[in-house]
């Protein structure tokens, strides 16, 4: 037992590596707040613009959703990441980062805002049209709150699904928690690092986790 | 810039075709471990779920702990504690099993929470009626509930498998050879990156059907209001 304490919670190397791990969970928060709100506005506009029917459009919005959609994000960051530089563009490993990442959910986002427009029904927006609002007014004031209150057990779950992704970052080096935990775990050949930074995620994700399920079950007992 | 250097940096032929047979054994590495892990993560969670129904309370906590923590943990920190940190006490697998086990567990976990809503959206009548006729609870459970549960679970089940599956992308970071891994390290090796444009395609032939059948099944068996 204390040896399985000394390997897996060594407070001495907790106490060393803490501030680093501190640092990589900062990281962490930042990179999701900065995907998150992108993603979802993103994700809102994609879906915007499938409503307005143009056949074209929708046929290009609907490859790119699916073609973000079918490239698995670990890949679409390595090739990002790598292909880059060899195009001539030089930005800086956070924005590779957020870049790869908001290509991938905005898609996600958007498939569950389409989803989320197409289950209010035309009447509030003919109602909505016919007291003088424009259409922007009306899908903005009228359609898009309702849509997004339908579907947001599903803006949740894949919000968690996001701050999870975070971790990828790791695998190019981004100083987030999962990086700078290895890194610790190398360095101190310890496991201790890695079983805090999940604890960490646990801490951090399992009130998400649990609010999904809520609203899940209740959206599936309202029918 | 101009075409010519796209080219040559993006789709070198030469190097294409030095690359070439690393990405297809790559393909089918991919291929089997997300088989593998759909069947191995289905079947847990299906389990899981039946057994919930059971009501017994002991094992209900246990089974709750197990899907909340498998969902709120990235996929990568459970290979990576699995891989890395449990040789520490003596258990130590291979990379294909950590990625394996570790896909399959996120993936039971996120089947077993689908699947227990499904079984709860089946109204309560269901089961008093097919218990009046004189079925067992087991047999209720496998007959009347389950089939009635599946339906819906489809859609979300399908969705699910196809985030998971595209997790085995993840394995590249153990060592895994699949994939992502033959082309990254092809990359750095050709110091080129056609190799990660080979990779890019032969996911896309992988999962572009994937995610158009996914489409499918999801307007198939859509809820019908």
């Amino acid at each position: 037992m204390e040896q399985i304490l000394n390997l897996f919670f060594n407070m001495a190397i907790l106490e060393r590596v803490g501030p680093f791990l501190l640092r990589g969970l900062g990281m962490t928060l930042l990179l999701s707040l900065v995907v998150v709100p992108m993603g979802v506005l993103s994700g809102a506009l994609l879906a915007v613009l499938y409503s307005l029917r143009r056949r074209w459009l929708n046929l290009l919005l609907i490859a790119y959703v699916d073609f973000f959609r079918a490239f698995p994000p670990l890949v679409l960051l390595l090739f990002i990441y790598g292909g880059l530089p060899f195009l001539g563009l030089d930005l800086p490993l956070f924005g590779t980062v957020a870049l790869a990442f908001l290509l991938n959910t905005s898609s996600y986002y958007g498939e569950i805002f389409r989803a989320g427009i197409e289950s209010i029904p035309r009447g509030q927006t003919e109602a909505a049209r016919s007291t003088g609002l424009s259409r922007w007014q009306a899908m903005l004031y009228v359609t898009l709150p309702q849509a997004a209150r339908n579907v947001l057990p599903d803006l949740i779950g894949n919000t968690l699904e996001v701050i999870k992704l975070t971790t990828l970052a790791s695998v190019v080096g981004f100083t987030e928690l999962l990086n700078n935990a290895r890194n610790a775990q190398a360095l101190t050949y310890n496991a201790t690092p890695v079983v805090v930074a999940a604890l960490a995620y646990l801490v951090m994700l399992w009130p998400l986790v649990r609010l999904v399920s809520r609203l899940e079950h209740r959206s599936i007992a309202v029918r | 810039m101009e075409l010519k250097g796209l080219v040559f940096s993006f789709f070198n032929a030469e190097v294409a075709s030095r690359y070439w047979p690393d990405i297809v054994s790559g393909f089918w590495v991919t291929t089997k471990l997300g088989l593998a892990v759909i069947v191995a993560g289905i079947a847990l969670g299906l389990a899981l779920a039946l057994l919930r129904a059971f009501q017994f309370r002991p094992a209900n906590v246990l089974i709750v702990i197990f899907a909340d923590a498998l969902r709120a943990l990235p996929p990568l920190v459970v290979i990576i504690l699995l891989f890395f940190a449990l040789p520490f006490v003596g258990i130590s697998m291979t990379a294909l099993t950590a990625t394996w086990l570790s896909l399959s567990l996120v993936l039971a976990a996120f089947a077993e929470e689908i699947f227990w809503a499904g079984i709860l959206a089946v109204p309560k009548g269901q089961t008093e009626a097919a218990r009046s006729t004189g079925m067992t609870r087991a047999q209720t459970l496998m007959q009347v509930v389950l089939p009635q549960a599946v339906r819906i679970t489809i859609p979300p089940l399908t969705n699910r498998m196809i985030a998971i599956t595209k997790g085995t992308a993840l394995g590249s970071v153990v060592a895994v050879h699949e994939i992502i891994y033959h082309a990254s390290s092809g990359a750095s090796e050709a110091g080129n990156p056609t190799p990660l444009t080979l990779g890019a395609l032969a996911y896309l032939v992988l999962f572009v059907p994937v995610v158009v059948f996914g489409r499918w099944v999801e307007t198939r068996f859509a809820w019908k209001r």
